[in-house]
């Protein structure tokens, strides 16, 4: 809505990764309304903060609801919105700062509740918005606005945080690619489960990893992206481990287990067994 | 476990008295010293009681710490098989699980106690017998023989008090209020409160003295809509109802201060967004870890004004167990009417405390749903000077709930009419909820007093007895603090003086009556426990004699 809204003034730079990121999902959301014959009102985009998170005020077409909250605290949003109404499709867009620094202690309980929703990551290595401080996966030694003489903290492997916390669906994508990126986020919603498409999304104003990541014969340097294969067996958690420690960035599905019960299925199961009472019956428990 | 002094509470309302327990516990899972009160009268009770009558010690610590709780005429009881005292002229053994393990029921040592407590005051041993028969009649084939230990037990106690010669007289007999009556405590009072109000969502984080809320919902919360969780964090439970509560639920959480703390960044963006829910505050001591099993009011200040920015949540805070109950329909009916947070203030002392209140008619509950925008897409959530129509996910009318400032479709802006505009709409909307509700007594005297919260029960009994003096004195109470309602600030104003008894240290609410023009005072007390009733109508006649003293010089 906001491209035609003189208002909002907030711009992303030339060649932001986040356009490639926008486009992908709207090419993900479109096509879900139209497989599943929903209204795109049926979707939630829940918003970190940051230059990606204003992904959801950027949005062309057709708009989803939004909610655009507090630094770190998508996901915690994400899952009143999905258990409120189960059936509404709710994607978390986020980038490393908001979803693996100060967001981090919200994804080990969604994943071991393993909550029916999306979360798409967008990774640029850097606190863009506020002007290039290091984040969580910056790496070691760099310089940056806040880390002058080179960072002191050994990068994260996104990955493999996920994988070791439990996530049941993972996928890494390219932000340059948004009609494969568009195929990873509806792999990611159609799972049934808590589903992380890990971004590769280069800030070109502050950490400009395009070619780092595409790689440059010319200069001989060798592309960190690299495919995974279709024998890539993804219901194997050692093949997906494998995959995450091969060095560079997979692009793919790097591991899905659909056969674990979501939050709500585990919920349904439950009060499917125990008696629900009225609130008067409640209440005359409590008759003198 | 049911303590003895529940057990006495439960027989006491039963067969038509008024009853209370108040009850204190360490921060720990075993042993340590504990302590449960009852106050049983054939008048409606609003404090814990200042004195004891019987002290029942079932060890040497509990005795030596509570001697001097007991009242001239008081008698203790103590467990003979534990520790024995010299003739005292006031105490008497026993040996209570002796005599329990003779009825054949080892469980039966509260009985004991009871018989023994109640031959103590004479109290008909018909009454406790008809409270056993019905409290062990479970449709169980060993029914009878556990009623028969019990009985048997009631009257190994009497015995016991009986042959000790000692007597407190004769209690009358009960008037029975009017209407059906419920034994209840101040979180369960919340938890049905909720219920009845349509609760959908409850999200919970433990911490005493509020874990009972979380533990009656995940038992309760059920059935098709309904979700009760325990998550990770108040941070996560806070911003997990800002979800629901955006996604058309009516949504809850209880804390206590630290919890409460947590969320203050969440509650500004409720109040930002403008999502609906309903925070409860069950006091304890602060600040820090303070005084995790203790009771106080000093968390008014963070209520009333949580989070950074312009922020000014609405607060009621409820005096009695019977207005906890009340208290939490209304928070949920202002937190859907206005469209944002809405505090609700307990305390420990309400929470733990166990009373009989007239039980609430569902058929007279008012429950009012926030108004739902039903119209097209290309809706303007966020126009207009006040509160206006919500959309829900799945419908038409999309938007973008947003924390920052933002435009009426909810995108983010900067433009300074704009934020004047949303800042104005957003404390706009807190008239909506000012017919909130108040008592007043003796309104043409000059100087009232005006307790908040749980300080209610306490200082109404102190009121009572300055009454009986002739103490001129008006009283004035709301529950509803924030925003107050319009009439009662009015003829606040027009006091010389307004005495507010509060527990903390800074006189919170004194404070802040004083900052809307109100000559308040606060007579304050920070012990981790509840005013006595005779000290507090002390310090209140003290400090309204020296206003009049000092009136009649000038």
């Amino acid at each position: 809505m906001s491209a035609k809204n003189p208002e909002y003034d907030f711009k992303w730079c030339p060649g932001c990764g986040d356009f490639g990121v926008r486009r992908a999902l709207e090419f993900a959301m479109s096509d879900r309304i139209i497989n599943r014959e929903i209204p795109m009102e049926n979707n939630v985009v829940v918003a970190g903060i940051g230059c990606s998170g204003n992904l959801v005020h950027l949005l062309e077409g057709d708009q989803p609801y939004g909610f655009h909250g507090i630094h770190g605290r998508t996901l915690p949003i994400a899952m009143g919105v999905k258990m409120g109404r189960p059936d509404l499709n709710v994607v978390v867009v986020a980038g490393d700062g908001d979803f693996l620094s100060i967001g981090m202690e919200h994804i080990g309980p969604q994943a071991a509740r393993n909550l029916d929703i999306t979360a798409v990551v967008m990774d640029n290595a850097v606190y863009g918005l506020t002007k290039g401080q290091s984040s969580p996966t910056t790496e070691l030694g760099v310089t940056t606005s806040s880390t002058p003489y080179g960072k002191l903290e050994q990068s994260i492997n996104p990955l493999d945080l996920y994988l070791t916390l439990g996530a049941s669906f993972i996928a890494s994508g390219f932000s340059g690619k948004p009609r494969d990126l568009a195929k990873l986020i509806t792999a990611g919603m159609d799972h049934p489960g808590f589903a992380i498409v890990h971004v590769q999304s280069p800030c070109t104003t502050y950490n400009d990893t395009y070619q780092i990541l595409k790689g440059n014969p010319r200069k001989g340097i060798a592309p960190l992206l690299w495919d995974i294969s279709e024998e890539h067996d993804s219901s194997d958690y050692a093949s997906a481990y494998q995959a995450i420690h091969s060095g560079g960035w997979p692009v793919g599905i790097v591991y899905r287990n659909a056969d674990r019960p979501t939050l709500n299925q585990r919920i349904q199961a439950i009060q499917s067994k125990v008696k629900q009472k009225t609130t008067q019956e409640l209440l005359d428990a409590y008759d003198i | 476990m049911v303590t003895s002094a529940e057990a006495m509470a439960q027989a006491a309302a039963h067969a038509g008295y008024n009853a209370q327990t108040f009850a204190t516990f360490p921060s720990q899972i075993l042993g340590g010293p504990t302590w449960t009160q009852t106050h049983v009268s054939t008048s409606p009770i609003l404090s814990a009681g200042d004195e004891l009558d019987v002290l029942v010690a079932f060890n040497k610590a509990a005795y030596e710490n509570h001697l001097s709780e007991v009242g001239a005429k008081g008698v203790i009881i103590y467990n003979s098989e534990d520790f024995q005292l010299e003739d005292d002229g006031k105490s008497f053994g026993m040996p209570i699980e002796k005599l329990a393990k003779s009825t054949g029921n080892t469980r039966a040592a509260n009985m004991v106690v009871l018989g023994a407590v109640a031959s103590l005051v004479n109290m008909p041993h018909d009454y406790l017998v008809q409270f056993v028969t019905r409290r062990f009649t479970r449709g169980r084939a060993n029914d009878q023989a556990i009623i028969e230990s019990n009985i048997k037990a009631l009257a190994l106690g009497r015995e016991q008090a009986v042959s000790s010669g000692f007597s407190l007289g004769t209690i009358p007999h009960p008037q029975r209020p009017e209407g059906q009556q419920i034994l209840v405590k101040g979180n369960d009072a919340v938890s049905l409160g909720a219920m009845a109000a349509g609760i959908d969502i409850y999200v919970g984080y433990p911490i005493s003295p509020a874990t009972t809320i979380l533990v009656w919902m995940e038992h309760n919360l059920v059935g098709p809509g309904k979700f009760a969780y325990q998550v990770s964090s108040e941070i996560e439970a806070l911003t997990a109802l800002l979800g629901a509560g955006f996604a058309g639920r009516k949504a809850m959480t209880a804390t206590a201060g630290p919890g409460f703390s947590l969320m203050n960044e969440g509650l500004g963006l409720a109040w930002m967004a403008e999502i609906p829910m309903v925070v409860v505050d069950v006091q304890r001591g602060g600040p820090a870890t303070g005084l995790p099993t203790k009771t106080e009011q000093s968390d008014l200040f963070c209520c009333m004004r949580p989070a950074h920015g312009d922020v000014s949540l609405p607060v009621i805070a409820p005096g009695t167990v019977e207005e906890c109950f009340y208290a939490t329909v209304q928070a949920f009916n202002w937190a859907e009417r206005y469209q944002g947070p809405v505090i609700l203030m307990s305390e420990m002392s309400l929470a733990e405390r166990a009373q009989n209140i007239p039980k609430p008619d569902l058929s007279k509950v008012v429950v009012e749903n926030r108004r739902v925008y039903t119209g097209n897409n290309g809706y303007m959530r966020y126009d207009g000077p006040g509160a206006s129509p919500m959309p829900i996910p799945g419908r038409p009318g999309s938007y973008v709930a947003n924390g920052s400032e933002h435009d009426p479709i909810g995108d983010t802006t900067h433009l300074p009419e704009r934020h004047v505009q949303m800042t104005e709409r957003r404390f706009n909307k807190l008239k909506l909820l000012e017919d909130g509700s108040y008592e007043r007594m003796n309104t043409e005297e000059p100087i009232a007093v005006m307790p908040w919260g749980g300080s209610k029960g306490p200082a109404s009994e102190a009121y009572k007895l300055l009454m009986e003096e002739g103490t001129p004195l008006g009283w004035y109470f709301t529950m509803y603090l924030h925003p107050l309602p319009p009439a009662l600030l009015e003829e606040l104003r027009q006091k010389e003086l307004v005495l507010v008894p509060e527990l903390n240290y800074q006189g919170q609410w004194a404070s802040t009556l004083r900052s809307q023009g109100v000559k308040a005072e606060a007579i304050t007390q920070y012990t981790g426990l509840p005013f006595k009733v005779g000290e507090l109508a002390e310090r209140i006649k003290e400090r309204v004699n020296a206003s009049i003293k000092r009136t009649v010089r000038a």
